[in-house]
């Protein structure tokens, strides 16, 4: 057939990861309620945490008169949080998406096959980061005050942003095995609440009963936070602590790369 | 002509459902092809495969000259699908939804606006298309849908029951809509459950039941499969009745009305007949009508048999 040797297939990454994160970004836009709710929550934690519960638990932590700024000890961990909780969002937009027939014509079309997921991925790291730079400034209008140079606030960038890419991408995995949105925002419950909340995010693991102590100080977010802090108080910084962070960073990003990837591919002609 | 999409011994089953039960079907380019069956016969399983949405348990596929399972990328790079279920962005314009499609097919942004205003126009959406898809009706979101198949110029175009849930005026200005783009040298491969649509658009028609073809061939050919074609032949007087009735003995008569129904395939050349028979005899026909079968016929003619029955074209 003379227009078989017509047929190119030239596939674009770049161009069709932009298209795609153009899409969820415009998505965001007409339908703001899962953007505003992933940007609102992180700020209300740290304000009821630093202003209303704040003195209680550092006085309950010895804080206080004694120097213990307890707001410098929560925001490093309102930050992960903000994190984890971000998640839910594009869980929910993902499991939505492969219920609407406009991913099947996605499929189907000569396209950078992963762009459809990493515009979801690098639509929630834009949002991600805006909620970041808020929980920052209204921890800083309430006390906060952190003492880092360029390079560590670099570091506590890249740490964070490590983060949210491996989190989303692990909450984009979880939601495609979801049938439902419903089910897509339960199945993500464990990273945005469980991890942020069983962890050194609100008192030191040494103010932990045993059997939850146990379990926050081999969970991820523990040393990610360690490293935070030390990077945003300009602490010294326990060098396996950091490296067990990157590790975590890392094995979350590839395992939910590689499982989304797998479950978007599931039964097609890849 | 070459073929467009070549298909043997296709297989398919989900789980211990067999879904596609050794197909093999051959649309030649610049026709329309029609796969017709009922709900549940594998219709929607047989685009999905050749679209390389879903894979094939066995079978040798050539879809626009190239392997499906080789090479996918180049086959989805000359294929267009307008699935069942509206693949619209319902968050996104009319305008947007095709501009989306343009920048995945790398058009630019100049040419990717030209040509969504262009498929606007052509569609009769122009005025729609400033408002976000989910707000469209159905045969709003059927033409929005066929114009974003259509926006990367596909050679070869899947319409998984294009018109199923349309009123009759979308589902005709429809017809003519894919009408329009066989004459552009298109090739279409187009599912449907309603027998009157393979007939009034497809070239050849393929009849699935229960996952296997049991029919294949022109609306003609396939007409003719099935039993029931007649002449029927009115008279007046009923002297002219009888003596028509001892003519043609093999008539069946209706004595109340003074009709004659004479077995009959409906060709011209049979019809010939009739009329010389008619002629020798002198007798005075008051009224002749020919039935054809319709494909409804054929329908039930071909699927209550097991055993599956190919037409040579």
């Amino acid at each position: 057939m003379s227009t078989t040797t017509t047929t190119t297939t030239t596939i674009r990454p770049m161009a069709d990861i932009g298209t795609m994160l153009r899409r969820n970004l415009r998505h965001a836009q007409r339908y703001p309620g899962l953007s505003l709710g992933a940007l609102g929550m992180p700020v209300i934690m740290i304000l009821l945490f630093g202003l209303v519960f704040g003195d209680t638990f550092s006085a309950g932590l010895g804080g206080g008169a004694g120097g213990f700024d307890y707001i410098d000890f929560l925001t490093p961990g309102i930050l992960l949080m903000s994190i984890a909780s971000g998640t839910m969002s594009p869980a929910v937009a993902v499991c939505m998406d492969m219920s609407e027939g406009i991913v099947s014509r996605f499929r189907t079309m000569a396209i950078f096959r992963p762009a459809v997921l990493t515009g979801h991925v690098l639509g929630n790291v834009i949002v991600t980061i805006v909620s970041l730079a808020l929980v920052v400034g209204f921890a800083v209008l309430i006390g906060f005050r952190p003492n880092a140079s360029v390079g560590d606030w670099l570091l506590a960038a890249v740490l964070l942003i490590g983060l949210t890419i491996g989190l989303t991408w692990f909450a984009i995995a979880l939601g495609l095995t979801s049938k439902t949105p419903e089910g897509a925002s339960n199945v993500v419950l464990p990273i945005s609440l469980l991890l942020p909340f069983l962890s050194n995010t609100f008192i030191p693991l040494e103010a932990m009963p045993s059997g939850i102590r146990w379990f926050a100080e081999y969970q991820p977010f523990t040393p990610i936070i360690d490293s935070l802090r030390h990077l945003l108080l300009g602490t010294p910084m326990d060098s396996s602590s950091g490296w067990l962070a990157g590790g975590w960073c890392l094995a979350i990003a590839v395992i939910g790369y590689f499982w989304a990837q797998s479950s978007y591919n599931k039964g097609t002609v890849a | 002509m070459s073929a467009a999409i070549d298909v043997r011994g296709l297989r398919k089953s989900y789980g211990e459902k067999l879904v596609l039960d050794g197909i093999d079907l051959n649309v030649a380019e610049g026709t329309i092809f029609s796969l017709l069956g009922p709900n549940g016969a594998g219709k929607t399983t047989a685009v999905h495969i050749l679209s390389t949405l879903v894979a094939a348990d066995a079978g040798e596929i050539r879809v626009a000259g190239h392997d499906l399972h080789q090479s996918p990328e180049a086959v989805r790079a000359a294929i267009g699908v307008t699935g069942q279920f509206s693949a619209v962005d319902g968050l996104m314009t009319g305008r947007e939804n095709l501009i989306l499609m343009a920048d995945l097919h790398h058009l630019g942004k100049q040419e990717a606006r030209r040509r969504a205003d262009e498929l606007l126009e052509q569609f009769d959406l122009a005025e729609a298309g400033k408002k976000l898809a989910s707000t469209y009706s159905g045969g709003m979101k059927r033409r929005l849908d066929l114009a974003m198949t259509l926006v990367g110029r596909p050679r070869i175009i899947f319409l998984d029951e294009p018109t199923t849930g349309l009123d009759p005026r979308s589902r005709h200005s429809m017809w003519t809509l894919i009408r329009e783009l066989v004459a552009g040298g298109v090739t279409v491969l187009l599912t449907t459950q309603y027998l009157e649509e393979a007939d009034q658009l497809a070239d050849r028609i393929a009849v699935l039941d229960h996952g296997r073809l049991v029919a294949q061939g022109t609306a003609e050919e396939l007409k003719r499969l099935a039993p029931g074609g007649h002449i029927r032949l009115r008279f007046t007087s009923p002297e002219e009745f009888t003596l028509a009735g001892q003519v043609l003995p093999t008539a069946v008569p209706n004595h109340e009305a003074l009709v004659l129904q004479v077995p009959n395939d409906g060709s011209v050349h049979a019809l010939r007949d009739l009329l010389a028979r008619i002629d020798d005899a002198s007798l005075e026909v008051d009224e002749l009508t020919v039935h054809t079968p319709d494909l409804d016929d054929v329908f039930f003619a071909v699927t209550g048999q097991p055993k599956s029955e190919e037409v040579s074209a």
